[in-house]
Protein backbone atom coordinates (compact mmCIF):
# COMPACT_ATOMS: atom_id res chain seq x y z
CA UNK A 1 0.00 0.00 0.00
CA UNK A 2 1.20 3.29 -0.61
CA UNK A 3 -0.29 6.82 -1.69
CA UNK A 4 0.20 9.54 -4.80
CA UNK A 5 -0.57 12.98 -3.69
CA UNK A 6 -0.85 16.14 -6.07
CA UNK A 7 -2.68 19.35 -5.79
CA UNK A 8 -4.84 20.81 -8.31
CA UNK A 9 -2.85 21.96 -11.44
CA UNK A 10 -3.67 24.76 -13.26
CA UNK A 11 -0.85 25.41 -16.32
CA UNK A 12 -0.07 27.45 -19.29
CA UNK A 13 -0.65 30.87 -20.32
CA UNK A 14 -3.08 32.83 -18.37
CA UNK A 15 -2.83 30.46 -15.50
CA UNK A 16 -2.85 33.03 -13.01
CA UNK A 17 -6.72 34.03 -13.72
CA UNK A 18 -7.49 31.06 -11.21
CA UNK A 19 -6.97 33.28 -8.76
CA UNK A 20 -9.89 35.40 -9.28
CA UNK A 21 -12.30 32.59 -9.40
CA UNK A 22 -11.38 31.83 -5.87
CA UNK A 23 -13.97 32.72 -2.67
CA UNK A 24 -13.11 33.71 0.39
CA UNK A 25 -12.46 37.30 2.42
CA UNK A 26 -8.77 37.59 3.25
CA UNK A 27 -5.23 36.40 1.25
CA UNK A 28 -2.19 36.10 3.16
CA UNK A 29 0.37 36.53 0.55
CA UNK A 30 3.68 35.10 1.39
CA UNK A 31 6.71 36.02 -0.59
CA UNK A 32 9.93 38.32 -0.49
CA UNK A 33 10.65 41.62 -1.36
CA UNK A 34 12.24 40.82 -4.81
CA UNK A 35 9.01 39.31 -6.27
CA UNK A 36 7.21 42.56 -4.54
CA UNK A 37 9.59 44.90 -7.00
CA UNK A 38 9.10 42.71 -9.96
CA UNK A 39 5.39 43.99 -9.44
CA UNK A 40 4.27 39.68 -8.97
CA UNK A 41 2.68 40.33 -5.95
CA UNK A 42 0.68 43.31 -7.19
CA UNK A 43 -0.33 40.89 -10.46
CA UNK A 44 -1.66 38.28 -7.53
CA UNK A 45 -3.31 40.71 -5.81
CA UNK A 46 -5.15 42.17 -9.01
CA UNK A 47 -6.35 38.41 -9.64
CA UNK A 48 -7.26 37.68 -6.05
CA UNK A 49 -9.17 41.63 -5.65
CA UNK A 50 -11.23 40.35 -8.98
CA UNK A 51 -12.31 37.71 -6.94
CA UNK A 52 -13.63 40.17 -3.66
CA UNK A 53 -10.13 38.63 -1.67
CA UNK A 54 -8.67 41.29 -0.09
CA UNK A 55 -5.12 40.68 0.60
CA UNK A 56 -2.04 41.14 2.85
CA UNK A 57 1.46 41.20 2.46
CA UNK A 58 4.33 38.69 4.33
CA UNK A 59 7.72 39.44 2.16
CA UNK A 60 10.31 38.77 4.74
CA UNK A 61 11.17 35.30 3.39
CA UNK A 62 14.96 34.65 3.03
CA UNK A 63 16.73 32.34 0.83
CA UNK A 64 16.54 28.81 2.70
CA UNK A 65 13.90 29.92 4.86
CA UNK A 66 14.90 29.01 9.18
CA UNK A 67 12.01 28.08 11.06
CA UNK A 68 11.93 31.33 12.96
CA UNK A 69 10.88 33.22 9.63
CA UNK A 70 8.21 30.61 9.76
CA UNK A 71 7.27 31.20 13.24
CA UNK A 72 6.80 35.14 12.15
CA UNK A 73 4.72 34.51 9.28
CA UNK A 74 2.42 32.08 11.53
CA UNK A 75 2.34 35.01 14.30
CA UNK A 76 0.84 37.45 11.41
CA UNK A 77 -1.38 35.06 10.26
CA UNK A 78 -2.89 34.01 13.63
CA UNK A 79 -3.34 38.21 13.58
CA UNK A 80 -5.20 38.36 10.19
CA UNK A 81 -6.87 35.32 9.98
CA UNK A 82 -7.16 34.11 6.28
CA UNK A 83 -9.27 32.01 4.14
CA UNK A 84 -6.50 31.83 1.66
CA UNK A 85 -2.29 31.83 1.61
CA UNK A 86 -1.16 32.24 -1.41
CA UNK A 87 2.90 31.56 -1.98
CA UNK A 88 4.68 33.97 -4.67
CA UNK A 89 8.38 32.87 -5.31
CA UNK A 90 10.51 30.15 -5.16
CA UNK A 91 11.48 27.01 -3.24
CA UNK A 92 12.07 28.91 -0.32
CA UNK A 93 9.22 31.16 -0.23
CA UNK A 94 6.81 28.09 -0.92
CA UNK A 95 8.82 25.92 1.80
CA UNK A 96 8.12 28.78 4.55
CA UNK A 97 4.47 29.04 3.10
CA UNK A 98 3.47 25.61 4.32
CA UNK A 99 4.75 25.81 7.26
CA UNK A 100 3.00 28.93 7.95
CA UNK A 101 0.13 27.39 6.72
CA UNK A 102 0.55 24.05 9.07
CA UNK A 103 1.41 26.04 11.79
CA UNK A 104 -2.02 28.11 11.52
CA UNK A 105 -4.14 24.71 10.96
CA UNK A 106 -2.42 22.98 13.32
CA UNK A 107 -0.66 25.72 16.49
CA UNK A 108 -0.34 22.77 18.69
CA UNK A 109 2.41 21.05 16.42
CA UNK A 110 6.01 22.52 16.22
CA UNK A 111 7.25 23.01 12.57
CA UNK A 112 10.16 21.10 13.76
CA UNK A 113 7.81 18.20 14.14
CA UNK A 114 6.07 18.43 11.47
CA UNK A 115 6.82 14.57 10.30
CA UNK A 116 5.51 12.16 7.53
CA UNK A 117 3.91 9.70 10.22
CA UNK A 118 1.58 12.13 11.28
CA UNK A 119 -0.97 13.39 9.90
CA UNK A 120 -2.17 16.97 10.38
CA UNK A 121 -5.62 16.73 9.53
CA UNK A 122 -7.07 18.40 6.19
CA UNK A 123 -6.89 22.51 6.57
CA UNK A 124 -9.98 24.00 8.06
CA UNK A 125 -8.69 27.47 8.29
CA UNK A 126 -7.27 28.68 4.79
CA UNK A 127 -6.29 27.04 1.97
CA UNK A 128 -2.64 26.96 0.28
CA UNK A 129 -1.90 28.32 -3.45
CA UNK A 130 1.25 28.03 -4.44
CA UNK A 131 2.67 30.43 -7.29
CA UNK A 132 6.34 29.20 -8.56
CA UNK A 133 8.64 31.98 -9.90
CA UNK A 134 11.37 29.62 -10.56
CA UNK A 135 11.29 26.00 -13.04
CA UNK A 136 13.11 23.86 -10.18
CA UNK A 137 11.84 22.69 -7.07
CA UNK A 138 8.77 21.70 -7.60
CA UNK A 139 7.62 23.21 -4.14
CA UNK A 140 4.38 24.07 -5.81
CA UNK A 141 3.42 20.61 -5.76
CA UNK A 142 4.89 18.58 -2.92
CA UNK A 143 4.59 18.14 0.43
CA UNK A 144 8.16 18.49 1.77
CA UNK A 145 9.50 21.66 3.11
CA UNK A 146 13.58 22.33 3.20
CA UNK A 147 14.01 24.83 6.58
CA UNK A 148 16.77 25.65 8.20
CA UNK A 149 18.08 25.08 11.95
CA UNK A 150 20.38 27.45 12.53
CA UNK A 151 21.42 26.88 15.28
CA UNK A 152 22.71 23.38 14.27
CA UNK A 153 23.94 25.37 10.84
CA UNK A 154 21.54 22.58 9.16
CA UNK A 155 18.43 22.41 6.76
CA UNK A 156 16.00 19.83 8.18
CA UNK A 157 13.07 18.42 5.85
CA UNK A 158 9.65 18.80 7.19
CA UNK A 159 6.68 18.27 6.27
CA UNK A 160 3.41 15.52 5.76
CA UNK A 161 1.28 14.71 3.23
CA UNK A 162 -1.44 17.16 4.39
CA UNK A 163 1.23 19.58 3.98
CA UNK A 164 0.42 19.43 0.12
CA UNK A 165 -0.88 22.58 -2.02
CA UNK A 166 -4.27 22.79 -2.20
CA UNK A 167 -3.96 24.36 -5.78
CA UNK A 168 -0.19 25.09 -8.02
CA UNK A 169 -0.62 27.94 -10.36
CA UNK A 170 1.95 27.08 -13.16
CA UNK A 171 2.18 30.31 -15.10
CA UNK A 172 5.08 30.46 -16.95
CA UNK A 173 4.61 34.44 -17.34
CA UNK A 174 6.46 34.36 -13.41
CA UNK A 175 9.16 32.45 -14.45
CA UNK A 176 10.06 34.71 -17.27
CA UNK A 177 12.53 37.24 -15.34
CA UNK A 178 14.63 34.33 -14.00
CA UNK A 179 18.54 35.24 -15.42
CA UNK A 180 20.14 32.64 -17.34
CA UNK A 181 22.03 31.39 -13.79
CA UNK A 182 19.04 30.97 -12.20
CA UNK A 183 17.48 29.11 -14.99
CA UNK A 184 20.28 26.96 -15.26
CA UNK A 185 20.29 26.38 -11.12
CA UNK A 186 16.75 25.65 -10.55
CA UNK A 187 16.56 23.17 -14.32
CA UNK A 188 19.28 21.28 -12.77
CA UNK A 189 16.99 20.80 -9.93
CA UNK A 190 14.53 19.75 -12.10
CA UNK A 191 16.74 16.88 -13.66
CA UNK A 192 17.78 15.78 -10.15
CA UNK A 193 14.20 15.41 -8.98
CA UNK A 194 13.61 13.12 -12.12
CA UNK A 195 16.11 11.18 -12.09
CA UNK A 196 16.64 10.38 -8.31
CA UNK A 197 12.55 9.53 -8.37
CA UNK A 198 12.63 7.52 -11.12
CA UNK A 199 15.29 5.30 -9.28
CA UNK A 200 14.69 5.59 -5.84
CA UNK A 201 13.80 2.41 -3.50
CA UNK A 202 10.41 3.68 -3.23
CA UNK A 203 9.85 4.11 -7.37
CA UNK A 204 6.91 3.73 -8.45
CA UNK A 205 4.11 3.09 -11.48
CA UNK A 206 2.55 6.18 -10.50
CA UNK A 207 5.81 8.32 -10.64
CA UNK A 208 7.55 6.81 -13.10
CA UNK A 209 5.84 8.04 -16.46
CA UNK A 210 6.01 11.71 -15.00
CA UNK A 211 9.57 11.57 -14.03
CA UNK A 212 11.06 10.09 -17.24
CA UNK A 213 8.41 12.87 -19.42
CA UNK A 214 10.47 15.54 -16.90
CA UNK A 215 13.75 13.90 -17.39
CA UNK A 216 13.18 14.46 -21.31
CA UNK A 217 11.64 18.03 -21.28
CA UNK A 218 15.08 19.32 -19.20
CA UNK A 219 17.19 17.74 -21.75
CA UNK A 220 15.35 19.54 -24.56
CA UNK A 221 14.11 22.90 -23.63
CA UNK A 222 16.72 23.59 -20.57
CA UNK A 223 19.23 25.18 -23.18
CA UNK A 224 16.91 26.81 -24.90
CA UNK A 225 15.66 28.78 -21.19
CA UNK A 226 18.87 29.46 -20.38
CA UNK A 227 19.93 31.12 -23.63
CA UNK A 228 17.03 33.05 -24.46
CA UNK A 229 15.22 33.69 -21.76
CA UNK A 230 12.05 35.40 -23.60
CA UNK A 231 11.90 31.71 -25.13
CA UNK A 232 8.02 31.50 -24.10
CA UNK A 233 8.07 27.79 -25.63
CA UNK A 234 11.05 26.85 -23.41
CA UNK A 235 10.25 28.37 -20.49
CA UNK A 236 6.64 27.02 -20.55
CA UNK A 237 7.63 23.37 -20.85
CA UNK A 238 10.48 23.81 -18.15
CA UNK A 239 8.16 25.52 -16.11
CA UNK A 240 5.46 22.41 -16.55
CA UNK A 241 8.89 19.68 -16.07
CA UNK A 242 9.30 21.12 -12.86
CA UNK A 243 6.02 20.68 -11.53
CA UNK A 244 5.57 17.26 -13.32
CA UNK A 245 9.02 16.05 -11.74
CA UNK A 246 7.50 17.67 -8.64
CA UNK A 247 4.30 15.64 -8.13
CA UNK A 248 6.75 12.56 -9.17
CA UNK A 249 9.46 12.50 -6.93
CA UNK A 250 7.77 13.65 -3.96
CA UNK A 251 5.68 10.48 -4.51
CA UNK A 252 9.03 8.13 -4.83
CA UNK A 253 11.30 10.59 -2.81
CA UNK A 254 14.73 11.63 -4.35
CA UNK A 255 18.68 10.14 -3.02
CA UNK A 256 22.00 10.57 -2.06
CA UNK A 257 22.65 14.09 -4.60
CA UNK A 258 19.31 15.52 -1.81
CA UNK A 259 20.85 14.26 1.16
CA UNK A 260 24.53 15.42 0.11
CA UNK A 261 22.72 18.97 -1.18
CA UNK A 262 21.12 19.70 2.21
CA UNK A 263 24.17 18.92 4.14
CA UNK A 264 26.52 21.34 1.59
CA UNK A 265 23.58 23.96 1.38
CA UNK A 266 23.06 23.94 5.37
CA UNK A 267 26.71 24.90 5.74
CA UNK A 268 28.14 26.88 2.53
CA UNK A 269 24.51 28.15 1.66
CA UNK A 270 24.85 27.03 -2.21
CA UNK A 271 21.54 27.25 -3.73
CA UNK A 272 19.95 24.12 -3.68
CA UNK A 273 19.11 23.31 -7.58
CA UNK A 274 22.88 24.11 -7.83
CA UNK A 275 24.08 22.01 -5.43
CA UNK A 276 21.56 18.71 -5.89
CA UNK A 277 23.09 19.25 -10.10
CA UNK A 278 26.22 19.00 -8.95
CA UNK A 279 25.92 15.97 -6.84
CA UNK A 280 24.13 14.37 -9.28
CA UNK A 281 26.78 12.98 -11.92
CA UNK A 282 28.31 11.51 -8.96
CA UNK A 283 25.26 10.09 -7.13
CA UNK A 284 24.80 8.22 -10.77
CA UNK A 285 28.41 6.71 -10.60
CA UNK A 286 28.17 5.92 -7.14
CA UNK A 287 24.54 3.96 -7.08
CA UNK A 288 26.17 2.31 -10.49
CA UNK A 289 25.11 -1.41 -10.85
CA UNK A 290 22.39 -1.01 -8.58
CA UNK A 291 20.12 0.59 -11.01
CA UNK A 292 22.01 -0.12 -14.15
CA UNK A 293 18.62 -1.38 -15.74
CA UNK A 294 17.51 2.23 -14.97
CA UNK A 295 19.89 4.41 -16.42
CA UNK A 296 19.76 2.27 -19.22
CA UNK A 297 16.42 3.78 -19.88
CA UNK A 298 16.45 7.32 -19.09
CA UNK A 299 19.75 7.05 -21.60
CA UNK A 300 16.99 5.45 -23.97
CA UNK A 301 14.37 7.89 -23.56
CA UNK A 302 16.68 10.58 -24.35
CA UNK A 303 18.33 8.98 -27.11
CA UNK A 304 21.44 8.38 -25.43
CA UNK A 305 23.30 5.32 -26.86
CA UNK A 306 24.37 2.86 -24.63
CA UNK A 307 26.99 0.84 -26.38
CA UNK A 308 26.43 -3.13 -26.15
CA UNK A 309 29.17 -4.11 -23.70
CA UNK A 310 28.85 -0.81 -21.94
CA UNK A 311 27.45 0.76 -18.55
CA UNK A 312 24.66 2.81 -19.07
CA UNK A 313 25.44 4.88 -15.48
CA UNK A 314 28.91 6.13 -16.66
CA UNK A 315 27.72 7.28 -20.14
CA UNK A 316 24.53 9.10 -18.43
CA UNK A 317 26.08 11.16 -16.02
CA UNK A 318 28.38 12.30 -18.36
CA UNK A 319 25.74 13.06 -20.26
CA UNK A 320 24.36 14.91 -17.34
CA UNK A 321 27.96 16.91 -16.96
CA UNK A 322 27.78 17.91 -20.20
CA UNK A 323 24.17 19.68 -19.92
CA UNK A 324 25.62 21.25 -16.71
CA UNK A 325 28.72 22.27 -18.22
CA UNK A 326 26.47 24.36 -21.78
CA UNK A 327 24.12 26.21 -18.60
CA UNK A 328 27.17 27.49 -16.65
CA UNK A 329 27.07 24.98 -13.93
CA UNK A 330 29.90 23.78 -11.97
CA UNK A 331 30.92 20.53 -11.92
CA UNK A 332 33.06 20.26 -8.79
CA UNK A 333 32.70 21.41 -4.87
CA UNK A 334 35.89 23.47 -5.89
CA UNK A 335 34.33 25.06 -8.59
CA UNK A 336 31.75 27.23 -6.20
CA UNK A 337 34.80 28.72 -4.72
CA UNK A 338 34.89 26.92 -1.70
CA UNK A 339 38.65 27.11 -0.27
CA UNK A 340 40.21 23.27 0.25
CA UNK A 341 40.48 24.53 4.18
CA UNK A 342 37.08 25.61 4.79
CA UNK A 343 35.96 22.37 3.16
CA UNK A 344 38.24 19.79 5.00
CA UNK A 345 37.58 21.80 8.00
CA UNK A 346 34.07 21.70 7.65
CA UNK A 347 34.21 18.00 6.08
CA UNK A 348 32.90 16.23 9.19
CA UNK A 349 30.07 18.14 9.71
CA UNK A 350 29.31 17.86 5.91
CA UNK A 351 29.44 13.99 5.92
CA UNK A 352 27.28 14.10 9.56
CA UNK A 353 24.46 16.04 8.05
CA UNK A 354 23.99 13.58 4.95
CA UNK A 355 24.29 10.74 7.05
CA UNK A 356 21.31 12.16 9.04
CA UNK A 357 19.14 12.76 5.85
CA UNK A 358 15.82 11.13 5.14
CA UNK A 359 16.90 10.96 1.47
CA UNK A 360 19.64 8.39 1.94
CA UNK A 361 16.74 6.10 3.49
CA UNK A 362 16.32 5.84 -0.35
CA UNK A 363 19.07 5.87 -2.36
CA UNK A 364 19.82 2.49 -3.61
CA UNK A 365 22.69 2.34 -2.37
CA UNK A 366 23.32 3.96 0.41
CA UNK A 367 26.88 5.11 1.41
CA UNK A 368 28.53 4.54 5.50
CA UNK A 369 29.87 7.12 6.73
CA UNK A 370 33.47 6.73 5.54
CA UNK A 371 32.27 6.32 1.68
CA UNK A 372 29.86 9.72 2.40
CA UNK A 373 33.14 11.43 3.29
CA UNK A 374 35.15 10.08 0.26
CA UNK A 375 32.36 10.67 -2.29
CA UNK A 376 32.36 14.54 -0.96
CA UNK A 377 36.31 14.72 -1.46
CA UNK A 378 35.82 13.20 -4.82
CA UNK A 379 33.06 15.44 -5.71
CA UNK A 380 35.06 18.42 -4.41
CA UNK A 381 37.98 17.69 -6.83
CA UNK A 382 35.75 16.89 -9.38
CA UNK A 383 36.72 12.99 -9.97
CA UNK A 384 34.36 10.77 -11.07
CA UNK A 385 33.32 7.86 -8.42
CA UNK A 386 35.53 5.11 -9.20
CA UNK A 387 34.16 3.11 -5.78
CA UNK B 1 18.99 -22.74 14.20
CA UNK B 2 15.64 -20.41 13.86
CA UNK B 3 14.95 -18.05 16.88
CA UNK B 4 10.78 -18.22 17.64
CA UNK B 5 9.67 -14.32 17.32
CA UNK B 6 9.08 -11.93 20.65
CA UNK B 7 11.16 -14.50 23.05
CA UNK B 8 13.31 -13.32 25.60
CA UNK B 9 16.10 -15.58 23.20
CA UNK B 10 14.80 -13.70 20.38
CA UNK B 11 15.25 -9.76 21.92
CA UNK B 12 19.01 -11.27 23.54
CA UNK B 13 19.79 -12.28 19.47
CA UNK B 14 18.57 -8.99 18.35
CA UNK B 15 20.01 -6.66 21.10
CA UNK B 16 23.13 -8.88 20.15
CA UNK B 17 22.97 -8.35 16.82
CA UNK B 18 22.52 -4.80 16.59
CA UNK B 19 26.05 -4.31 18.89
CA UNK B 20 27.87 -6.06 15.78
CA UNK B 21 26.59 -3.95 13.24
CA UNK B 22 28.89 -0.84 12.10
CA UNK B 23 26.48 0.49 9.95
CA UNK B 24 23.60 0.68 13.08
CA UNK B 25 26.50 2.21 15.19
CA UNK B 26 26.89 5.25 12.64
CA UNK B 27 23.54 5.57 11.52
CA UNK B 28 21.93 5.67 15.61
CA UNK B 29 24.98 7.53 16.92
CA UNK B 30 22.93 10.38 18.12
CA UNK B 31 20.16 8.44 19.27
CA UNK B 32 18.94 8.41 22.34
CA UNK B 33 15.79 6.77 23.61
CA UNK B 34 14.35 3.65 24.88
CA UNK B 35 11.63 1.53 23.14
CA UNK B 36 8.82 -0.80 23.53
CA UNK B 37 8.41 -2.69 20.44
CA UNK B 38 4.88 -3.59 20.71
CA UNK B 39 3.08 -6.62 18.74
CA UNK B 40 -0.78 -6.53 19.01
CA UNK B 41 -2.55 -10.34 18.76
CA UNK B 42 -3.18 -11.93 15.73
CA UNK B 43 -3.67 -14.86 14.03
CA UNK B 44 -2.98 -17.91 16.32
CA UNK B 45 -1.32 -14.80 18.49
CA UNK B 46 -3.88 -14.55 21.36
CA UNK B 47 -1.56 -12.11 23.68
CA UNK B 48 0.19 -9.21 22.75
CA UNK B 49 4.06 -8.84 23.05
CA UNK B 50 6.14 -6.26 24.69
CA UNK B 51 10.34 -6.31 23.60
CA UNK B 52 12.02 -3.00 25.49
CA UNK B 53 15.72 -1.98 23.78
CA UNK B 54 16.91 0.59 25.47
CA UNK B 55 19.01 1.80 22.76
CA UNK B 56 21.82 4.63 22.82
CA UNK B 57 24.47 6.21 20.78
CA UNK B 58 23.94 3.20 18.23
CA UNK B 59 24.03 0.45 21.13
CA UNK B 60 21.63 -1.74 22.57
CA UNK B 61 21.85 -1.61 26.30
CA UNK B 62 19.56 -3.84 27.17
CA UNK B 63 16.78 -5.40 25.88
CA UNK B 64 13.99 -7.96 27.33
CA UNK B 65 10.21 -9.33 26.96
CA UNK B 66 7.99 -7.28 29.41
CA UNK B 67 4.53 -8.44 30.71
CA UNK B 68 3.03 -5.19 31.31
CA UNK B 69 3.15 -1.76 29.74
CA UNK B 70 3.50 -0.20 32.74
CA UNK B 71 6.29 -1.62 33.92
CA UNK B 72 8.60 0.85 32.06
CA UNK B 73 8.11 3.98 30.77
CA UNK B 74 10.49 4.04 27.06
CA UNK B 75 10.45 7.21 25.41
CA UNK B 76 9.29 5.47 22.49
CA UNK B 77 6.96 2.93 22.11
CA UNK B 78 6.03 1.20 17.85
CA UNK B 79 2.82 -1.05 17.81
CA UNK B 80 1.56 -3.03 14.78
CA UNK B 81 -0.31 -6.26 14.62
CA UNK B 82 1.99 -9.36 14.30
CA UNK B 83 1.76 -9.72 10.56
CA UNK B 84 3.31 -5.91 9.90
CA UNK B 85 5.98 -6.85 11.64
CA UNK B 86 6.90 -9.85 9.80
CA UNK B 87 6.71 -8.19 6.70
CA UNK B 88 8.72 -5.75 7.85
CA UNK B 89 11.43 -8.13 8.95
CA UNK B 90 10.86 -10.27 5.70
CA UNK B 91 11.54 -7.18 3.83
CA UNK B 92 8.21 -7.14 2.41
CA UNK B 93 7.67 -3.79 4.11
CA UNK B 94 9.84 -0.38 4.10
CA UNK B 95 9.56 -0.10 7.98
CA UNK B 96 9.62 3.50 7.26
CA UNK B 97 6.97 3.60 4.30
CA UNK B 98 5.16 1.09 6.96
CA UNK B 99 5.32 4.61 9.64
CA UNK B 100 3.96 7.14 6.56
CA UNK B 101 0.35 4.41 5.93
CA UNK B 102 0.12 3.90 9.28
CA UNK B 103 0.36 0.51 9.42
CA UNK B 104 3.30 1.22 12.12
CA UNK B 105 2.55 3.06 14.86
CA UNK B 106 4.62 5.79 17.13
CA UNK B 107 4.49 7.09 19.36
CA UNK B 108 7.67 9.79 21.11
CA UNK B 109 9.62 12.31 19.94
CA UNK B 110 9.11 12.79 15.90
CA UNK B 111 11.84 15.65 15.57
CA UNK B 112 14.73 12.78 16.57
CA UNK B 113 13.34 10.05 14.46
CA UNK B 114 13.07 12.49 11.42
CA UNK B 115 16.50 13.06 11.94
CA UNK B 116 17.69 9.19 12.10
CA UNK B 117 15.53 7.44 9.70
CA UNK B 118 18.86 5.46 8.75
CA UNK B 119 18.54 4.43 12.14
CA UNK B 120 15.25 2.73 11.57
CA UNK B 121 16.14 1.36 8.33
CA UNK B 122 19.69 -0.33 10.23
CA UNK B 123 17.93 -1.64 13.28
CA UNK B 124 15.73 -3.93 11.12
CA UNK B 125 19.06 -5.08 9.27
CA UNK B 126 20.25 -6.30 12.41
CA UNK B 127 16.98 -8.30 13.08
CA UNK B 128 17.91 -9.82 9.70
CA UNK B 129 20.98 -11.26 10.47
CA UNK B 130 19.50 -14.58 12.27
CA UNK B 131 16.68 -16.39 11.51
CA UNK B 132 13.54 -15.67 13.12
CA UNK B 133 10.87 -18.51 13.51
CA UNK B 134 7.01 -16.70 13.02
CA UNK B 135 4.10 -17.50 15.63
CA UNK B 136 1.28 -18.97 12.63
Amino acid sequence: MWYFVAPEVVYGRDAITRLSQLQGKLAFIVTDTNMVKLGFVDKVKEQLSQAGIESTVFDAVEPDPSVETVEKGMAEINKCKPDWIVAVGGGSVMDAAKGMSAGYERPDVRVEEINPFTPLGPRTKAKLVCIPTTSGTGAEATWGMVLTITAERRKGSFGCRDCTPDIAIVDPEFALAMPPGLTAQTGMDVLTHAVEGFTSTWKNDFSDGLLLRAIQIVFQYLPRAYKNGQDWEAREKMHNAACIAGIGFINSMCALAHACAHSLGGVFHVPHGRAVGLFLPYTIEFIGDAREELWAEIAYAIKRDVPVGKKAAPILAQTIRELARNVGEPLSIKELGIPQDDFDNSLAKLVDNAMMDFQLVTTARAPNAEETEKFFRYVYDGKSIDF
Amino acid sequence: MAIRYGTEEWVKAACEATNKSQAYKEAAKNWEGDMYFIVEPEGTLKEKIIMYFDLYHGECRAASVVKDEAEKTPAYRFWAPLGIWRQILEKKLDPVQAMMTGKLNLKGDMAQIMRMPKAAVELVNCMLTFETEFPE
